[in-house]
């Protein structure tokens, strides 16, 4: 766990970063005047005072030198390690969603979704994990093609 | 339209058929979500949201807004029988509430939680059927100037009194500006943050927003991180949910006083049930005779808070509805939705869709009574959730984050941007961000946008109109005060001279702006002062700091 001191140097520096980027990009856009604004104004002065936040969040963490403990949520257990297994599962899931309705069908998208999310979770078995992704998949199926009407046929090239 | 009429059409809309099945499903939604350890009301509203595209708007909004206040409901169940604050505003809860539950009373404390729910909520909507009528009327006045002054101080108290640290809370809400700007300026036609994507030419999904923010980064920070549920006490009936008469006697006055504090901080802009339910829990501490009972189980110390939850969640619609200025997240997502279906939100919506406004109102009454019905003869159907498993949870909802995002649009693009903002909000979550404001000034965006140009191109590109019209002067003043005042609370402590100077400044500034509200800033400073010459103590008292109690 890094501490908090540069945990939110970093916080500052990720603001300041999208600030200026920001206003660079903006800055490109007209900018005109006052009287008459051009596209660029807003997003280049929005962009000048996120890095200005920026700055400023990264400074209070340099003045801050006391090592004040972080609040913990009881719900959360402090996470101590990178978890990839669940970071893994859970963006693969959706990406899995992505192209399985693109290139299989509303079947094969459900059902490999919740299939591939439940080996996010430790315990995970093979048994729940198929049970869960048939059960959500039956459900998904009748509420979405046949009562909502979703533009995903259920098997691509029937 | 006056009060009464306007209830009497709205209980016409709300009790037909089709939109009181939305509203019935809607409640039992949140207090399902509020139930489920693991489930946020933000994402809750956000997967429904897509599914109500095709619905009609008033049928829409009652269900949506069913899910935001039938999950306090559900959230009070969860805090006091599981020691889970599963939801922020009830995290105070558990304090007073898990000991309770010890001492096998947490059927009486969820019985004084149902009571003080009903009362709070009741007098919630009652203050909007009388406030918001009235301060719809005044913002009929209100042009571009006012109205940019209004969404700054909106976004400004939204960002700074809200949970965390409120310099990472202003960058949070300026960075939902930017991603407002994202598409095609309205004005020029100039595509703005697109990087020569044609699918971002639209702007970003707000669906895909908030669930990318509020689903996935929520589900990549919980899995395999949850605490493992203790469902030993978890074991309540209808029956055991009688108070006696001395508890009911206990409960009775902390039930008035959250209340009234619930319904105080509804009133002020970005202060949600969350913050009103801790300054009602730590005013009661203070109060109360037996402040050391406090933590060991103090009845006040569960009615209080979640009564001025609830006042305060039926609070938070007055300037959603009445001003089209959302005071939480959850607010803005609403909002989102009114503009989706079609319908501009602002001071107008009152009187061109009564049926919106006066059904939603109706809709409360509706609600609230089919919440209690919910949970207090099935309380036991209630505490059986409590046990379905994470690991089945994120799953399914993922599935539904997945098919909500693309049905919005057809667009599978869409769903990759809610992964790319999930994975986005979990990197914020780290550094210790709240993303809940990026989502208010994401909604406010344009609109602050447009209003601002419109306000210069009037004024012919002087900035004094801004200070010259004395109700957007007001509004900067309040502003001022906002940011002086957290400077001055927070520099008092290590450079003191710093603080006066910062004082001063402010009060220099809010004197120029508006004498009215200068004058009254002396008489609460110079009240402060007596007060802690009478205590000797430093002047910091609970309610002057919201922020800071919310802090800790």
């Amino acid at each position: 766990m890094i501490s908090e001191k540069r945990r939110d140097l970093y916080a500052g520096g990720l603001v300041f970063l999208i600030g200026s980027g920001a206003a660079i990009i903006g800055s490109k856009y007209t900018i005109g005047s006052l009287t008459k604004m051009g596209p660029g104004f807003f997003p280049a002065a929005l962009g000048v005072v996120l890095a200005i936040m920026g700055v400023l969040i990264a400074l209070t963490s340099i003045l801050n030198s006391s090592n004040a403990p972080a609040a913990v949520d009881p719900h959360h257990s402090m996470q101590t390690e990178p978890d990839w297994r669940g970071w893994g599962c859970i963006i693969g899931s959706v990406l899995t969603f992505i192209f399985s309705a693109d290139f299989l069908g509303l079947v094969p998208a459900i059902f490999l979704c919740v299939f591939v999310a439940c080996w996010g979770d430790k315990t995970a078995n093979l048994k729940s994990s198929t049970l869960l992704a048939t059960g959500i998949t039956i459900f998904g199926v009748l509420l979405f093609y046949y009562v909502l009407r979703v533009q995903i046929p259920i098997i691509r090239g029937l | 339209m006056n009060g009464f009429e306007g209830l009497m059409h709205g209980f016409s809309i709300a009790l037909e058929p089709h939109n009181l099945l939305w509203c019935f499903v809607g409640v039992t939604i949140g207090n399902l979500v509020g139930v489920l350890p693991g489930m946020g009301v933000l994402s809750a509203v956000s997967i429904l949201l897509p599914l109500t595209f095709g619905m009609k708007p008033v049928a829409a909004i009652l269900m949506l807004s069913g899910i935001f206040y039938g999950a306090q409901y559900g959230g009070a169940i969860c805090s006091i029988l599981l020691n889970l604050p599963c939801h922020p505003p009830h995290a105070v809860t558990c304090l007073d509430g898990f000991p309770l539950t010890k001492q096998g009373k947490g059927g009486v404390a969820l019985g004084i939680t149902m009571m003080g729910s009903a009362f709070g909520a009741a007098f919630g909507i009652l203050q909007m059927i009388f406030f918001a009528p009235y301060i719809a009327k005044v913002a009929f006045s209100f042009g571009a100037p006012e109205i940019c002054s209004l969404m700054l101080l909106g976004l400004l108290a939204g960002s700074t009194l809200a949970k965390g640290s409120p310099l990472k809370g202003v960058a949070m809400t300026i960075l939902g500006l930017m991603l407002g700007l994202v598409g095609t300026d309205i004005n020029t036609g100039v595509e703005r943050f697109t990087f020569g994507m044609i699918d971002l030419s639209d702007g970003v999904a707000l669906v895909a927003l908030s669930l990318g923010l509020f689903g996935i980064a929520e589900f990549l920070k919980s899995v395999n991180n949850t605490a493992p549920v203790n469902m030993a006490y978890a074991n309540v009936r209808m029956k055991d949910m009688r108070p006696s008469k001395a508890e009911m006697k206990e409960a009775a006055f902390p039930i008035l006083r959250g209340t009234i504090i619930g319904s105080l901080c509804s009133c002020i802009p970005g202060t949600g049930p969350t913050i009103a339910s801790f300054v009602a829990y730590a005013a009661e501490k203070k109060i109360s005779k037996h402040p050391e009972k406090f933590g060991h189980g103090a009845i006040a110390g569960v009615a209080a808070p979640e009564t001025s939850t609830h006042s305060s969640v039926q609070g938070d619609f007055i300037p959603t509805m009445s001003l089209g200025i959302p005071g939480d997240a959850v607010m803005a997502l609403l909002l989102g939705a009114l503009i989706i279906h079609g319908i501009t939100p602002g001071p107008r919506l009152i009187i061109e869709h009564p049926d919106i406004f006066w059904g939603l109102i109706a809709s409360f009454w509706v609600g609230n009574l089919i919440l209690i019905i919910l949970n207090v003869p099935l309380i036991g159907l209630w505490v059986k959730m409590l046990m379905v498993p994470y690991k089945f949870l994120f799953p399914s909802a993922l599935f539904f984050i997945c098919i909500g995002v693309f049905a919005d649009k057809n667009s599978l693009y869409d769903v990759g941007v809610t992964l790319f903002f999930g994975i986005f909000g979990y990197l914020l979550l780290m550094l210790k961000f709240e993303p809940a404001p990026i989502l208010l000034g994401f909604v406010l965006g344009p609109r602050f946008e447009e209003n601002f140009r419109r306000a210069l191109i009037i004024s012919r590109g002087d900035m004094n109109t801004f200070v010259d019209r004395w109700i957007s002067a007001t509004f900067l003043s309040f502003c001022v005060i906002l940011v002086g005042g957290q400077l001055f609370v927070r520099l008092r402590k290590k450079w003191a001279a710093a603080s006066y100077v910062v004082g001063a400044i402010t009060l220099a500034l809010v004197a120029y702006l508006n004498m009215y509200v200068f004058g009254l800033c002396l008489i609460v400073i110079a009240v402060q002062f007596a007060l802690s010459l009478r205590a000797k103590k430093p002047l910091a008292t609970s309610e002057a700091q919201p922020a800071r109690v919310a802090g800790e």
